[in-house]
């Protein structure tokens, strides 16, 4: 079975930006600057610290997403939960050093308290059930 | 803070589409990008019926196999017969397993269509944050 880290079936964002790992770090984790590119919030970079994204509500939602620091790894790893509307998703933020810049990883997934069991690679992790979605989605078209 | 016309004009449309139930796909540069707004009375059941690690393997089960009874289920659970009964019916109630009586049986099977707020929420999320990637790099750029 494969990883998370191998696999392409959750929600992953990647990009390598032409700045140093702790440029990056301090845009992810200094909450001024994440207000900026992200939403307004209340973040600080400590394990067990709750905090809210404040995004423009719309109709039928606040706009708020409840969120709790799961981890802090200085210039390598950053996560936190992301709860909106009952759902609870994890955000993983992974920075590498690349050639001429940093590369940098967002992998959101979740439904909630099973989650971490997914991260050990158990038989039915998001990861694995997201795939089967796809396979069972191909066949109905 | 001042909007151009046509863009405030664009929020109203949106916001009034919401209302209306229409769905639309997200913009994807610096307007408002929304995370999940779009509440079909059917997506929180979806959600929470597939939280759960063994109800989630008992529809993948119902996924590859085209039907099953409720004693075939229970023995592939390994949870206890009234343990599978309710899991099914949280499953029902999200419209994700259809199920018909016979004899003295009743047999589940699998409706992959209801898995369609999971695919919004996959395609929406990844809007979101493709746009908010770019914002990053704009900050970045004036960064010291």
């Amino acid at each position: 079975m494969s990883t998370p880290a191998e696999s392409p079936r959750a929600l992953v964002i990647e990009r390598v930006f032409p700045h140093p790992p702790e440029k990056l770090w301090r845009a992810l984790t200094e909450n001024q600057l994440v207000a900026q590119w992200l939403m307004k919030n209340d973040f600080e970079p400590v394990i067990g610290r709750k905090f809210k994204f404040q995004s423009e509500p719309v109709p039928n939602w606040d706009g708020v997403i409840n969120c709790e620091v799961l981890i802090v790894d200085h210039l390598k790893r950053l996560s936190y939960s992301w709860i909106t509307m009952g759902v609870e998703f994890i955000v993983l933020w992974t920075l590498t050093p690349a050639e001429g810049g940093t590369h940098l990883r967002m992998e959101q997934s979740g439904f909630g308290p099973d989650q971490q069991r997914a991260y050990q690679g158990a038989k039915y992790g998001w990861q694995n059930f997201l795939g089967i979605m796809e396979k069972v989605l191909a066949r109905t078209d | 803070m001042s909007m151009p016309a046509a863009r405030s004009k664009e929020l109203v449309w949106r916001k009034t589409a919401i209302r209306n139930g229409v769905k639309f796909p997200l913009t994807t540069h610096n307007r408002l990008v929304m995370v999940l707004p779009m509440t079909p009375a059917n997506t929180n059941h979806v959600f929470r019926a597939l939280a759960d690690p063994t109800r989630r393997a008992i529809f993948e089960e119902l996924t590859r196999k085209s039907e099953q009874t409720v004693h075939a289920l229970t023995h592939f659970a390994g949870v206890s017969q009234p343990a599978v009964s309710k899991h099914l019916t949280v499953l029902k109630r999200a419209r994700l397993v259809r199920h018909r009586r016979e004899g003295r049986e009743t047999h589940y099977r699998a409706q992959p269509d209801a898995l369609a707020p999971m695919v919004d929420w996959l395609r929406d999320y990844g809007a979101f944050w493709r746009d908010r990637f770019d914002r990053l790099e704009s900050l970045l750029e004036g960064m010291e």
